[in-house]
């Protein structure tokens, strides 16, 4: 299948998916299903804009919540102003203002961080984000403090004629700047801009010595990925018509380098994969589960260990195995390997619930129950089985992952000496 | 008068303690070039640890081994984790280190809970040591500064006068040369990295009930951490000391300051300002922008001298 193929189908699928949660009783659309929808937008475009940091340019940013957030806050405003005082600019058009005001911060401490790139960059933006958050908390004209500024969002005023008043109408005009953001950031990695920030990742020097100057791509590279950042934050403020200083602290920050990297960080879709999953990990396991932030911490550092090519590196490493019709040999293995995954992931699930429930769910009043039975977490026979689940789990994948890596490892080897039959 | 020795009192105790969580830290960066970000979700680890063993067994034996059970956390980070991901490359090291900091921070929550922990000050060193215009000095601050400066100067001894401390020295300017001397470099490695996870854990011990044992101390500190390692000079202990005592200094004098820009201008005939941005930058009093302070100087000084105040390498 063509990328070409797969752009189009994710965009179509993009457009019907509010449709197939339709309440046809009712003539109503899911409310829950749409505003995950418009989130998954918003962070899509974070993490893609963070791996024009991370996986383009190879710094490790820290501050990328404080453009996001920054450009909600003054999107917040603009929407304020236009409502108030009849500024013709159209609602379609206030994200680019949103990006350009997250751009336009984004310019001025690109220009103190950019000076720095590895560790020191990284701490910069450390005390970059610290300061977007503290001064979120205490000027209170244009932040508003704790409490946030909120905004209306039914200005009047759109190139078609939309109000904006359903969630619908602002999930399509998400999409839409969503897919602009991405083919704009798709195209800048194609310009000589974006092959001299893969440059001035791989090999620092030797840009130098061609006469680039790295720290001029840094800073370019860096504020545009504000701007996109910027971008998001003012699709927030539209969807939320409310912006607290949560939409620029570090946790968000995390978040886009959590999405980025598990999605993948060296392929350019990566990032999308990794804030959908995100998202939904977010929407659907936080209701569930009050530790999802442990499995997503802990499925973090596997990728970091494991697989540094995150979600997408691991999905292309069988596009050669498929395109030669070697896939059929790697069924069996994978069936194999199912069982004793499933066994470990079981095991470290009922670990993590038992102990917080001993704590959080105590303190909370809950109580853990399956199927309708409730369970007592203070008896030996629920953690025995997880504790065994997971131990013994663990002991097979060891053995089956090796028994994967043989028949991997044959077949690269085949492919590579080109006498894989199909 | 007071309130200015009082005030450089607390500052010292907290500078302090800020030192011996920053100085693990800059020698685990100097030797590896990993700046370990879990450095204070160890330090929340050390507190936890000394409440749990306290209540079995009392403070005592908890200064002794909440400490060192958090160095064999720190070596079993190094062997299983940093140096099986130190081959991705460094960031890749980063990256691994920031991950630890979420899952030791959900753990310590799962584990404990999310309300503060009833660390208390033990009894026996419970009471005020003397007393200074009219306000009490706690023996505990004292005992904190003992602890601190002790351990401090211990690790200067065993860094300076001592053959395994001339190997770590070695070690961290030319590990090829000490390899080829026949000394285990990763053991040195390991050992480097246990040691200043037992410093920010016995900085956790005596900090635990200073300030308070709650799973969002490790976000409270780490920061701040990162700030003076920065300040100083990445990789230089002199500078270090500097800056952690400077910031125990300014964090401690900022809260009792109650002027703002707007005093400063009264001299000029500047009474009032407009009500909007500008005039509310101007009015804040120096007290509320306290725990800005550290981050605007850490930036400034990065603009003005990337190596930060006394290092010898740029980052």
């Amino acid at each position: 299948m063509k990328t070409r193929t797969l752009w189009i189908i994710a965009i179509v699928v993009a457009i019907a998916l509010p449709w197939l949660f339709y309440n046809w009783e009712t003539h109503r659309h899911s409310g829950f299903v749409i505003s995950m929808l418009s989130q998954m937008g918003m962070m899509i475009i974070l993490a893609l804009s963070y791996n024009m940091l991370l996986g383009q340019a190879g710094l490790f940013s820290l501050c990328h919540a404080t453009f996001f957030g920054f450009g909600g806050y003054a999107t917040a405003h603009l929407l304020t102003a236009i409502g108030k005082d009849d500024l013709p600019i159209p609602m379609e058009i206030v994200p680019l203002a949103s990006g350009l005001a997250g751009g336009a911060l984004a310019v001025f401490f690109g220009y103190m961080a950019t000076k720095q790139r590895a560790t020191a960059f990284a701490m910069i933006t450390l005390g970059i984000s610290e300061l977007g958050t503290v001064s979120a908390l205490m000027f209170h004209h244009f932040y508003g403090g704790e409490g946030g500024i909120t905004t209306d969002r039914m200005i009047d005023s759109s190139l078609f004629g939309l109000t904006y008043a359903s969630g619908l109408q602002v999930y399509y005009l998400i999409l839409a700047w969503t897919l602009i953001a991405t083919a704009a950031m798709l195209f800048l990695t194609l310009t000589p801009l974006g092959r001299m920030a893969n440059a001035t990742r791989d090999n620092f020097e030797r840009t130098q010595f061609m006469g680039y100057d790295p720290r001029m791509v840094r800073f370019l590279q860096f504020s545009l990925a504000g701007f996109f950042a910027g971008i998001g934050g003012g699709l927030y403020a539209i969807t939320y018509e409310i912006v607290t200083f949560d939409a620029l602290a570090a946790p968000l920050s995390a978040n886009a380098l959590l999405m980025a990297y598990i999605g993948g960080t060296g392929i350019f879709a990566g990032p999308i994969l990794g804030a959908i999953l995100i998202t939904l990990l977010q929407s659907w396991v936080s209701l569930l589960s009050n530790s999802w932030l442990v499995y997503v911490g802990v499925m973090f550092i596997g990728m970091v260990i494991f697989a540094p090519e995150g979600l997408a590196g691991i999905l292309m490493a069988h596009k050669p195995l498929h395109e030669r019709g070697q896939m059929r040999r790697l069924i069996g293995p994978y069936l194999r390997l199912l069982p004793c995954s499933v066994a470990v992931a079981f095991g470290f699930v009922g670990i993590v619930e038992l102990t917080s429930f001993l704590t959080i769910g105590l303190a909370q009043g809950k109580k853990l129950t399956i199927g309708g039975t409730n369970i007592d977490v203070h008896t030996m026979l629920p953690w025995g089985i997880s504790v065994a689940c997971f131990l013994l789990g663990a002991l097979w994948l060891r053995f089956e992952a090796a028994g994967f890596r043989r028949v991997w490892d044959q077949i690269t080897t085949e492919l590579k000496a080109g006498v894989a039959k199909p | 008068m007071e309130i200015f020795v009082i005030s450089l009192l607390n500052g010292l105790v907290y500078g302090m303690l800020l030192f011996m969580l920053a100085s693990g830290l800059t020698l685990i960066f100097s030797m590896m070039d990993v700046l370990n970000f879990a450095h204070a979700s160890i330090y929340m680890l050390g507190a936890y640890f000394a409440y749990q063993i306290s209540a079995f067994a009392g403070f005592w034996p908890a200064l002794i081994l909440a400490p060192l059970l958090c160095g064999a956390i720190g070596a079993a980070i190094e062997v299983w984790g940093l140096r099986r991901v130190h081959h991705n490359g460094h960031i890749a090291e980063l990256l691994f280190t920031f991950g630890l900091v979420f899952i030791i921070g959900r753990g310590v929550q799962m584990t404990w809970g999310m309300l503060p922990m009833a660390y208390r000050v033990p009894p026996s060193l419970d009471f005020p040591l003397f007393t200074l215009y009219g306000a009490n000095f706690p023996a505990y601050r004292a005992f904190m500064l003992f602890i601190s400066a002790s351990m401090l100067l211990s690790t200067w001894l065993l860094l300076k006068k001592t053959r395994i401390g001339l190997i770590i020295q070695a070690a961290l300017t030319h590990p090829q040369m000490v390899s080829s001397l026949g000394h285990n470099v990763p053991m040195v490695f390991t050992t480097v990295f246990a040691g200043g996870c037992v410093l920010a854990g016995l900085a956790g011990v005596i900090g635990g009930n200073y300030q308070t044992t709650e799973p969002g101390m490790a976000e409270a500190m780490g920061p701040i951490v990162f700030v003076v390692v920065v300040f100083g000079g990445l990789g230089s202990l002199a500078g270090c000391f500097v800056a952690s005592i400077l910031m125990g200094m300014i964090q401690t004098f900022a809260v009792v300051i109650d002027q703002s820009c707007l005093d400063l201008l009264r001299p000029l005939g500047i009474t009032t300002v407009p009500d909007n941005l500008l005039g509310e930058v101007l009015s804040v009093p120096v007290a509320r922008i306290g725990a800005l302070l550290p981050f605007m100087m850490m930036v400034l000084i990065l603009l003005v001298r990337p190596r930060g105040l006394m290092g010898t390498r740029d980052t």
